[in-house]
This record gives structure tokens, C-alpha cells and sequence, in this order.
């Protein structure tokens, strides 16, 4: 197959993906306790309010006929209305997605600044006590909670130095930056951890590969084979992670909101298992998945263009 | 033969930590549950190593006495995920097929889900507490150890020891469990280890959000939740339970490692 027709395949595939997702959060919504319609009324509701309101969202067609209303509903954005803020769900998620996906990228970010040069220095000593040490710090950072990580960090720095602000999001991009230093910190401590072990896997084996002495007999100094050689493998490596952990990204990412009252998607998501907020978590459930999806398929992509064997 | 650093650093650990899960009684200094109106928010000192809340309660002995609830955490989060993924992946490995392919799209699926965000939507559903977030990680968690048992049956399927086995005419069932399955769990049961780092993370973060244990059970997650509210005039309520879970969660993973090393198992 040719190239544009791989990549053509490659996102066709997002489609059935969508769709799966979709089933997935259809019947765990439907696994509620109770039903929706006295989780929304109360237990004082009278039964025709009851019969009325089920009418009203459909809930006493057949189970086919729901989930093709729920999935043509989602497909256009419509989640229907939060019962706790009493807006719709969709411009509550529109709001706070873009403070969550801020948070990630500055962790990421933080975290390839912090394991890139580590990684280089425990790869050229490998097994000397720089490496040894520089991997047992990342082994005890991947041993700790990240609700942990931030409540010292946050005691530290924006309780005791003053040096950064409790918590919040502040106003415009410089203050962003500002607020979400430490939780992107939080977050990246331990995602650094993962890229730093693979990544001086990676530059071991670059080190020891045939290319690399062939650069060296070409007479090619150290800085310009590792700026040529090994940082282009390291920067498809650290896609690839990036792609693979987006998961765990996210999901340390609702409690790293939660620890320092930062308003994105993760908080809401806490705060809306509290208030019984059905509609939330189901439409947080659903596009949190598909930005997962949709990430596989960039790093595939992204993959592919940074290293032509990959295939797509 | 010489056992690895790794294994013997992480068991001491995990042996000390077993001590404190079983006889906390014998080894806290106090009850955890005493009150002390003449020594609340006390700092770290001779009395109270660990100091003590803001109702004078010895956080020593509350850090020991919740080590029993955080390994019975990493015991009952991972023995769901292991037994249905095993088993799974061990039937869909042996018996490939129709069945197979259905699983593997099924794995491919949760996992596009983040898997915190997962289990805590469908603690949602069920209800926070210990049991329901027992049955959200089997729910998410059984899949990578299928994806892991099938891969090793898969090339355990075609060793020579087995077309010997089917040779000699044995059935089914006592290939699967006689010969596949004790070659096949080695990587399973290390894995396993590891996890059980993982469980700790999550149960104490399920239990910092207020979605696992419930106060007032004793649990490291949710002694630091306790704390938080202080952490600017007495940030030890938080630094010491905080400091049990990073020993246990290195306990672990280092004799999940350690065991890697002596097995001489790829990961």
C-alpha cells in the first residue's frame, strides 16, 4: 500500500474506535443505581412526574433506539444539561478542556527538559555511580503519589517560599503559566521518570549502533553526531511515550486539579462524582477517551513522519 | 546463587511492612485512636516521632495501624484483574479463533479509556468506598494481564514439550492447566508485583479524593487528606503517611525487579 492510502487507513480506523467508545459509556451509564430520572427529581417526586420526565428523555423507548439517540447527540456535541451547574454539559467541557490540555502540555514539556539531559548523562556512564543515582531518584519519584508529590510541593513552594501561587488559573496566558507551573511540575515528576528510563535505553543502543561508529570514522565531532543521531531517535522516542501515557497524563491530571483547585476537566470530574452529576461524567468519560484516541492516531502519524520504517 | 540488591532491598522492606500490617499492636507506640487535649498538632519530637493531629492522636501509630488496610489494597486491587485476566487470556490463547480476535478488540478498547478516569467514572456508578473500587479495577485492570498470559501461551502453544504432552493424548483441560499454565504465569506473577506499587498509588489517591476508604478508616491516602487542611502549621500530618506509601510502593517495585533480574524474565 502506498503511503498516503496507509495514512488514509490509519484514520479511517478512528471511526469504528468512536463508536466502540460510545457503546462502552452508553452501558455504564445505563448501570446506574437507581435510574436517572430520581437521581435528577429527587426522592419526592410523584409518579407522574416520573412518568413524565422518563417520556420527555426517552427513556421508555427500546435500548437500540436510545443508543442511536445518544450517539447522534454526542456526535453533534449534545450531552444535555449538568445538574448541578444547570447549564449544558457541552460549553461546561468547552470551558475547562483547554485548562486541562494547557496542564498536560506544560507537564510534558517540564518533563522532556528534566529527563532529556539526565538521560544523557546516566546513558555516557552507564552503570557509574551517576547513572546508578540518577535512576534510583526517578525509582522513588515513580513510588510516589502524585497527590503527594503536589501537597510537598505545594507546601514547599506556594505555602512556605511564596514563590508560586495555592492553587487557582488566574487571568490571561502569563497568569496561567503562572498558576499551572507547580501542577505541571507535579504531574511531570513522575512522567519524567518514564521517559528517562526509556530514553537511556535508547541512547545506549543509538550509542552502541553501526551508524554512529561509522560518524565517529567519518570524523564527525561528539556534539554533531548526538545532536544529529541520537536527538532525532530521542525526540521519536519521547512521541511514542507521550502517545502511549497520554492515559495516565490524564488521569494524573484530575488529581493534580483536585490538589491544587486548578478548573479543568479533571476537578469537574471529581467534584461531579460528589454531586451526583450524571451527565458530566458520562460526556467526561466519552471525550476524554476520544482525545485518547484521537493522541494514538497523532503519535502514529507523527511517528511515521519522524521515522519512515514505522510504516504509517 | 546470588540474590539481586534490588530483590533484597525491596523483600526487607515488604517484611517490615507485613510486621506492621500484623501485629500493629505490638509495634505502635500508642492507641491510634487516643485522644491527647494536652499534645494536639504536636511537632515531630520524642514523645510523638511522627507528631500528632489536631486532636493529639500519635501519627505513628496511626501511619502503622493503616498498613494493614494498604496492603490488603494491593492484595484484593490486583487479585481480581489476575484471576479474570489470567484466565481469560490463558482460554483465548489456547483456543484462538473468533473468540480471540473479540477479546483483543476488547482490550484495544478500555485501554483507549485513561484508566484512572475509568475507574473513578464507574466508582460513580457504584458508590465510593473499599468493595466498589475493588470491582472498578477488576472491571478496567483484568486486561493487561490477559493481554499478558495470552501472549505467553501463544509461545508456550508451539513448544516442543506440549506437541510431546498432545502426543502422549492428554486432554485439554490438563495441557491448559498441568503444562501451559505453570510455564506460561512467571511474567504474570512478576507483573503482578509490580502492580501491586500501582494498586498502592491508586487506592491512596481513590482514598485522598474521598472515593475509596472512608474515614475514619486508617488508610495512608486518607490520613493525608486528614492532614491537607493543616499542611501550613503542621505539614507532618501529611509528610509521614505520605512517606509510608513511597516505601511500600519502592517495596515493590523492587522486588517485582529484583524477581525480573533472578528469573531472567524480558519486560
Amino acid at each position: 500500500m502506498n503511503r498516503a492510502g496507509a495514512i488514509v487507513g490509519r484514520i479511517a480506523q478512528i471511526i469504528p474506535t468512536f463508536f466502540l467508545i460510545g457503546v462502552v459509556v452508553f452501558v455504564l451509564a445505563r448501570l446506574l443505581p437507581g435510574d436517572a430520572v430520581s437521581a435528577m427529581l429527587g426522592d419526592r417526586a410523584t409518579d407522574e412526574a416520573v412518568r413524565r420526565i422518563t417520556h420527555q428523555l426517552g427513556l421508555d423507548r427500546s435500548m437500540v433506539a436510545q443508543f442511536l439517540t445518544f450517539i447522534g447527540q454526542a456526535a453533534q456535541g449534545h450531552f444535555g444539561q449538568s445538574l448541578a451547574f444547570r447549564v449544558p454539559v457541552a460549553s461546561l467541557i468547552s470551558e475547562r478542556l483547554p485548562v486541562t490540555l494547557l496542564l498536560t502540555l506544560m507537564a510534558t514539556l517540564i518533563a522532556m527538559c528534566m529527563a532529556l539531559p539526565l538521560a544523557f548523562v546516566a546513558a555516557m556512564n552507564a552503570n557509574r555511580w551517576p547513572d546508578i543515582l540518577i535512576r534510583a531518584v526517578f525509582q522513588v519519584g515513580l513510588s510516589s503519589p502524585v497527590f503527594y508529590v503536589g501537597l510537598v510541593l505545594l507546601t514547599v513552594f506556594a505555602a512556605g517560599l511564596r514563590l508560586f501561587p495555592v492553587g487557582g488559573y488566574g487571568e490571561g496566558l502569563p497568569a496561567h503559566l503562572y498558576h499551572l507551573f507547580l501542577p505541571a511540575l507535579t504531574l511531570a515528576l513522575s512522567f519524567s521518570a518514564v521517559i528517562m528510563r526509556t530514553l537511556r535505553g535508547s541512547i545506549l543502543a543509538v550509542l552502541r549502533a553501526e551508524f554512529v561508529d561509522f560518524a565517529r570514522a567519518k570524523g564527525l565531532s561528539a556534539r554533531v553526531i548526538l545532536l544529529r543521531h541520537v536527538l532525532r531517535s530521542a525526540a521519536i522516542t519521547t512521541v511514542t511515550l507521550v502517545g502511549l501515557h497520554i492515559g495516565s497524563l490524564l488521569g494524573g491530571a484530575v488529581i493534580t486539579e483536585s490538589v491544587f483547585a486548578v478548573p479543568g476537566v479533571g476537578r469537574l470530574m471529581v467534584d461531579s462524582i460528589f454531586s451526583r452529576d450524571y451527565p458530566v461524567i458520562q460526556a467526561l468519560t466519552l471525550v476524554l477517551a476520544v482525545l485518547v484516541s484521537l493522541t494514538f492516531l497523532a503519535t502514529d502519524l507523527l511517528h511515521g513522519w519522524l521515522d519512515p520504517r514505522a510504516g504509517v | 546463587m546470588r540474590l539481586p540488591f534490588p530483590l533484597i532491598a525491596g523483600l526487607g522492606i515488604l517484611v517490615l511492612l507485613l510486621l506492621c500490617a500484623l501485629l500493629p499492636g505490638a509495634i505502635a507506640p500508642y492507641d491510634p485512636l487516643a485522644f491527647d487535649y494536652t499534645a494536639m498538632l504536636a511537632a515531630p519530637g520524642r514523645a510523638h516521632l511522627f507528631g500528632t493531629d489536631q486532636f493529639g492522636r500519635d501519627l505513628l501509630s496511626r501511619t502503622i495501624h493503616a498498613t494493614r488496610i494498604d496492603l490488603q489494597i494491593a492484595l484484593f486491587a490486583t487479585i481480581g484483574p489476575l484471576l479474570i485476566g489470567g484466565a481469560i487470556g490463558l482460554l483465548v490463547g489456547w483456543f484462538g479463533g473468533l473468540a480471540d480476535t473479540l477479546v483483543g478488540r476488547l482490550i484495544d478498547l478500555v485501554q483507549t479509556f485513561p484508566f484512572l478516569v475509568l475507574v473513578i467514572a464507574i466508582v460513580a456508578v457504584l458508590g465510593p468506598g473499599l468493595e466498589n473500587m475493588y470491582v472498578a479495577v477488576a472491571i478496567v485492570g483484568w486486561v493487561f494481564y490477559a493481554r499478558l498470559m495470552r501472549g505467553e501461551v501463544l509461545v508456550q502453544k508451539h513448544a516442543d514439550y506440549i506437541a510431546a504432552a498432545r502426543a502422549l493424548g492428554y486432554s485439554q483441560p490438563r495441557l491448559m492447566l498441568r503444562h501451559i499454565l505453570p510455564n506460561a504465569i512467571r511474567p504474570v506473577l512478576i507483573y503482578l508485583v509490580t502492580d501491586m506499587a500501582l494498586a498502592i498509588l491508586l487506592g491512596s489517591s481513590l482514598g485522598y479524593l474521598g472515593l475509596g476508604a472512608q474515614p475514619p478508616t486508617p488508610e495512608w491516602g486518607v490520613l493525608i487528606a486528614d492532614g491537607k487542611n493543616f499542611f501550613t502549621t503542621a505539614p507532618w500530618m501529611s509528610l509521614f503517611p505520605g512517606l509510608a506509601i513511597v516505601l511500600t510502593g519502592l517495596g515493590f517495585s523492587l522486588t517485582g525487579d529484583g524477581l525480573a533480574d533472578l528469573m531472567d524474565v524480558r519486560r
